[in-house]
């Protein structure tokens, strides 16, 4: 039986492999196609620029408290989907998944008039506090949460559900809290999920740019991330704007890579 | 195929609503049709216009009023910023016509030999400022723009309305103190309708198109940047007798009209 299985799965269905293979080509093309229109005699002058340093600095920042703050409320916002008895909890859910449907822009239109200074909210927020979200930093760090918060949400989720609840039982009869259970059984099982969802978050929150634009606005080294200077020197020059995002690509992908080698090899 | 049987379907049906408000109408505007029959030839099909974000209203206009004058024609718009409009023409897109809001941009597709007709400017657009409705920053003029603690939205440079304001910046010595500077001049108009910024530099005709819920500010230094819009029939047009005959009809008197009426400049 085992051996028959190892020589199945030494065979690969081309069934399987060949829109495998078109899927992989598909993806792949258009990041060719940057690369050969890429002018690389200016590559380093403009990877150097003051503009570029900041744009990105700021990208980085902002991606990452980002997907700081959707940790802080997506986690327990997923427990409390896959383990809690809430009634509505498939409205709920699908609640938090609106901003993946949502085009990027109305989700910025939406936070406007939500938290503007003429906003149901933000209008108390300027009032009472003095707090003003649009144009600001923080501001794109909310639009950035906002657009990938679900992201985090959905795998966190599918990794509580996939995780095996006696383990958690096992702590309550043993007289757990369920705080305590949560911090010290639950969490580490689904340890390697949190840490997907939370890359898809940043790498999400990294790229965005509609809802980012059109809430925080787009001022250099206070709102003006990455993808907006892209899109912007697409505006004068395809040659910049190609470098920009290969500058932004080649960013995201080393650091998916070194969080890969430090989070996902180590465990078991 | 199906796309020009639906194109047939539309003509089909302009035909049977002019047919029936024909008999009522009086004797001028059939006599407008015929004279426009006989100069050119008959326009038929779908005619693609590459058309610049601050004519979305007066060109949507135009199409309606072109497709009343040549039934068998179906006018079919893209609306985007110049320069966008301008890479895609390049990169090939099936265009007739392009109306740019800046003449760089019409250079920018005459250069690749998109368009080798000459272009004509057909329209002038100048800056005016925009507050909300009741001016809550009580705005008064450029200088209000030099501001720190009020909330300014300019287009950003790159675009044709960003390197207008700019001119007029330089042109007056106010060193201008944004919080945002916007993608396009919708996008900078969207800011003050909504109320989040104090004022905001956009196009005259803007101004208007957004109705009452924004105030118009008309200032003197505006003269400094007067924005030239160029049109030209595209070199690879799908429909070439479509495209010349929106040219000629943008030119015409019934055009201007239009453009007028919406707040733009005659060249």
């Amino acid at each position: 039986m085992s051996a028959r299985g190892a020589g199945r799965r030494g065979r690969l269905p081309a069934v399987l492999v060949l829109p495998a293979l078109i899927g992989v080509a598909f993806l792949v093309v258009p990041l060719v196609g940057l690369l050969v229109r890429a002018p690389w005699s200016t590559f380093t002058e403009l990877l150097f620029s003051e503009e570029v340093g900041q744009a990105l600095t700021l990208s980085l920042v902002c991606a990452s408290l980002a997907t700081l703050g959707c940790l802080v409320l997506g986690v327990p916002l997923a427990w409390l989907l896959a383990r809690s008895d809430l009634p509505g909890r498939g409205v709920l859910r699908a609640l938090v998944t609106v901003p993946l449907v949502l085009p990027p822009v109305v989700g910025g239109v939406a936070l406007l008039l939500v938290f503007g200074r003429q906003g149901i909210v933000g209008r108390y927020l300027d009032a009472w506090f003095g707090i003003s979200l649009p144009f600001t930093t923080a501001g794109v760090v909310v639009a950035e949460a906002f657009v990938a918060m679900p992201f985090l949400v959905i795998a966190v989720e599918g990794a509580l559900r996939g995780a095996d609840p006696r383990y958690e039982e096992a702590a309550a009869t043993l007289g757990a809290s369920r705080w305590l259970t949560f911090r010290r059984v639950t969490l580490p099982a689904v340890a390697p999920g949190v840490v997907a969802g939370a890359v898809l978050c940043w790498a999400r929150a990294l790229g965005e740019f509609g809802a980012t634009i059109t809430f925080a606005g787009n001022l250099p080294g206070k709102t003006a991330t990455m993808p907006l200077a892209v899109y912007l020197a697409l505006e004068v020059d395809l040659g910049q704007a190609i470098v920009l995002s290969l500058v932004l690509l080649l960013l995201s992908v080393t650091v998916l890579v070194l969080l890969r080698d430090r989070w996902i090899n180590t465990p078991t | 195929m199906s796309r020009s049987l639906r194109a047939l379907a539309v003509g089909a049906v302009a035909v049977f609503a002019l047919a029936g408000c024909g008999s009522s109408d009086t004797g001028a505007s059939t006599e407008t049709t015929t004279t426009t029959e006989s100069s050119a030839p008959k326009v038929t099909g779908e005619v693609t216009v590459f058309a610049a974000a601050s004519l979305t209203e007066s060109f949507t206009q135009l199409g309606k009023d072109f497709e009343a004058a040549n039934p068998d024609a179906k006018v079919t718009f893209n609306f985007a910023g110049s320069s966008a409009l301008a890479q895609q023409i390049n990169q090939g897109a099936p265009a007739d016509v392009f109306a740019s809001a800046a003449p760089k941009n019409m250079t920018d597709v005459t250069g690749t030999g998109a368009i080798t007709d000459k272009p004509v400017t057909f329209v002038t657009n100048t800056l005016e400022i925009v507050v909300p409705a009741g001016n809550p920053g009580k705005i008064t003029g450029l200088a209000d723009f030099a501001k720190p603690d009020l909330k300014i939205a300019l287009c950003a440079e790159q675009v044709p309305c960003g390197a207008a304001a700019k001119k007029v910046f330089e042109a007056t010595g106010i060193t201008p103190a944004p919080d945002t500077l916007e993608q396009d001049v919708k996008a900078t108009l969207s800011k003050v309708s909504l109320g989040e910024v104090d004022a905001a530099l956009v196009y005259k005709t803007d101004v208007k198109a957004a109705g009452d819920k924004v105030e118009g500010i008309e200032f003197p230094e505006a003269d400094e940047a007067v924005n030239e819009y160029p049109i030209a029939a595209c070199a690879k047009a799908p429909n070439p007798e479509g495209a010349k005959a929106f040219v000629e009809f943008v030119l015409s008197d019934k055009g201007k009209a239009v453009l007028t009426e919406a707040g733009f400049g005659t060249p």
